[in-house]
């Protein structure tokens, strides 16, 4: 039987969250030794033809030729997976929806007739179906290769719906809101990154998007408490998830 | 009259960070043009920087380039520093240079290993030479992996690290908490050294470039998080007169802007640092450069590989000597009270020297934001030894030629999302 096949595409991002793969420099041979890899253009120039068993996107579509390039990818692939807060949520670059993009493309181009870009930047579930995907900007190394082996297996890959409070209570982090009053996005962000900013005495940010039912209307009372202006509440929810927490906040 | 036509296509180029092509038009055996396409999406952060506090630069830029985003930390803060009239505790700069040292290991070694290497070993990636070149492909993973970690634990994780702020870190370590790192970078060194001695044995096309080189430069050793701008054919100029001799120029071809020097083509980079700085390396980096065949200056773009990997020799070294000498400063940050005016900041990115400005107001909101990476001041520059290659090897068939390109373009190890633009290789032959 020969190996499944895996393909990695990127759209507008970074590219942090493909190097992420190229960063389990532990593993790298082995997953290579189980899976072909068949098109991964930052790592290889050896590139075939679909149908793909897995497809890694990366990036956010944010143009004509991306809107129909995203539609091929899903018709080649057995399992779309999302990689990171561009390809789940649009990412930063999704501050465009809640702006004027001919007014962003003039700021940036002296000659804004040579660009071609939507007015929107969107994650791949709103053009496709989307079967699995990691959140975080960027993902966890951790979560990356867990779905990898799960998808290899045959069972569900391990994503759970906590938030960074409850990785952050599991780790015997100190609270920074309690014992210091650093505001702190823990309580309302998906799980994923292990609690890393409390970790270094840092509030977190919400780099991993929104978790579950995100409860903004009880934490941002506690923000301003904790000295968090008005401009900064609405700034620290609008950053590389602005479009899904701006979906998903219940706060009035 | 019939005029010859030939046509070199690469719809897709591989092995480069971000998305490009490239399109060479040749007319009776004359080059006409070589355009460098950048079709990577824009994502305008230049334009959605206006209006965010003046604390969030760091974290928001990082996210322009995810293999160099302590570049983009680096030059926010320094700029922002800059603006509000505020310098770091020695021992806090020191630490900042430390995380840079982990960027420059990890990101080399990822080009020399993952993206460079398999063009002289004759492999379309290094999965496949491995098989063949274990040992060397193992040691990179390694050399590649000390540098990740360095990051991850002064970063708290090596893409987008969330322990920088302006005025220093969250959090800074404490000096044992070093100790197996320092380890971890002994076993490296020999691995870089490994390298160096590696890739000199590579075989290399004979190229030699003219442009004009632009660097940092500090006294007494190579600058990395921050210097002064030196440049090969005129005088140094302060960062903050930058945006008086760099011009950046739209092309109807690049989401890309085009950057010039007081109007030429010039290249920074790898070959810029190193012709410019060579003399400030540490011995052991020297003395391995020496042995790799490197003289003073390096003018062959494929030789770049080389000098990558004597900079991780130096990289490394630095590394261990500002552990060595680290002492806990005694406060994690310095604090830096906003102050309405504009800032510039620059630092060696792997790929060269990355320049930020910022305008603050009165409310400490950002008013405007420049940001010019290095490989939109390289885009000429890759344009042009393109141009020179094609028009030497005019007798070889297309797909040596265009094979060819794409190692022209390697050499500079392009990062396209951070200069915004995807690359498409065409080349057209008349």
């Amino acid at each position: 039987m020969s190996p499944p096949t895996l393909a990695v595409w990127k759209f507008a991002s970074c590219d942090g969250c493909q190097l992420t793969l190229l960063d389990c420099e532990d593993e790298l041979l082995t997953i290579a030794g189980q899976v072909q890899i068949a098109t991964f253009l930052e790592a290889s120039s050896s590139i075939m033809g679909g149908p793909y068993d897995v497809s890694l996107v990366e990036g956010s579509i944010t143009t004509a030729a991306d809107e129909r390039r995203i539609k091929e990818i899903r018709e080649q692939s057995k399992v779309l997976v999302t990689i990171g807060a561009c390809a789940t949520a649009g990412g930063v670059q999704a501050l465009r929806n809640f702006a004027d993009v001919e007014e962003f493309v003039s700021v940036v181009y002296a000659r804004p007739e040579y660009i071609d870009t939507l007015a929107t930047s969107t994650p791949a579930s709103a053009h496709v179906k989307v079967d699995y995907q990691l959140q975080g900007c960027p993902i966890d190394r951790g979560q990356l290769l867990d779905t990898l082996a799960a998808l290899l297996v045959g069972r569900k890959p391990r994503l759970p719906a906590k938030t960074v409070c409850t990785e952050c209570k599991l780790r015997g982090v100190t609270c920074v809101v309690v014992a210091e009053g650093i505001p702190c996005l823990g309580p309302v962000t998906h799980a994923g990154c292990g609690a890393l900013c409390p970790s270094y005495h840092r509030g977190c940010y919400g780099c991993f998007g929104p978790a579950a039912t995100p409860n903004t209307a009880a934490l941002i009372p506690l923000l301003r408490r904790d000295r968090m202006s008005e401009g900064g509440v609405e700034r620290v929810f609008s950053t590389f998830n602005v479009a899904n927490f701006a979906a998903e906040r219940n706060d009035p | 009259m019939n005029s010859e036509t030939r046509t070199l296509t690469v719809g897709a180029l591989t092995r480069v960070e971000g998305e490009g092509a490239l399109h060479v038009t040749l007319t009776d055996g004359t080059v006409e043009s070589v355009e460098l396409n950048i079709y990577e999406p824009p994502r305008f952060f230049e334009a959605f920087l206006r209006g965010r506090a003046y604390t969030e630069p760091p974290d928001i830029t990082a996210r322009v380039c995810g293999i160099c985003p302590v570049a983009y930390q680096v030059s926010a803060c320094n700029a922002i520093e800059d603006a509000c009239g505020v310098t770091l505790d020695h021992e806090l700069a020191e630490l900042r240079r430390l995380l840079y040292c982990g960027e420059w290991i990890h990101s080399h070694a990822l080009h020399i290993y993952l993206l460079h290497a398999p063009d002289f070993l004759g492999y379309p990636d290094a999965i496949s030479f491995a098989k063949d070149h274990r040992e060397f492909f193992e040691r990179g993973l390694a050399l590649k992996k000390a540098g990740n970690r360095l990051m991850e634990q002064l970063g708290g994780r090596a893409i987008h690290p969330i322990n920088v702020r302006l005025g220093g870190f969250y959090s800074v370590p404490r000096r044992n908490d070093l100790k197996p790192l320092a380890e971890q970078l002994r076993r490296a060194l020999d691995d870089a050294l490994f390298t160096v001695r590696s890739v000199a044995e590579f075989e290399f096309p004979a190229a030699e470039s003219d442009h004009e080189l632009l660097a940092l430069t500090q006294p007494g050793r190579y600058a990395i998080e921050n210097g002064t701008i030196r440049r090969s054919a005129g005088p140094a100029f302060p960062v903050a007169e930058f945006g008086d001799h760099v011009e950046e120029l739209q092309v109807p071809h690049s989401t890309a802007l085009h950057a010039t020097l007081d109007g030429a083509r010039y290249l920074t980079g790898p070959l810029a640092r190193y012709s410019l700085n060579s003399a400030a390396l540490s011995p052991i980096a020297r003395q391995a450069a020496a042995e790799a065949g490197l003289g003073d200056e390096c003018r062959n773009p494929f030789r770049s590989i080389v000098v990558r990997a004597v900079e991780v020799v130096y990289a490394i070294e630095e590394a261990l000597r500002i552990i060595k000498e680290y002492k806990q400063p005694p406060r994690p940050f310095v604090d830096v009270p906003p102050r309405a005016g504009v800032g510039h900041g620059v630092s060696e990115a792997p790929r060269g020297l990355l320049y930020h400005r910022y305008e603050i107001g009165d409310d400490g909101l950002i008013r405007a934001a420049t940001i010019v990476p290095p490989t939109a001041q390289n885009q000429a520059a890759i344009e042009y030894e393109m141009a020179q290659l094609v028009a030497g090897n005019l007798s070889q068939d297309d797909a040596t030629l265009t094979s060819l390109c794409e190692r022209s373009i390697r050499n500079h190890d392009p990062c396209i999302s951070c200069s915004a633009h995807f690359l498409t290789l065409t080349v057209d032959r008349k």
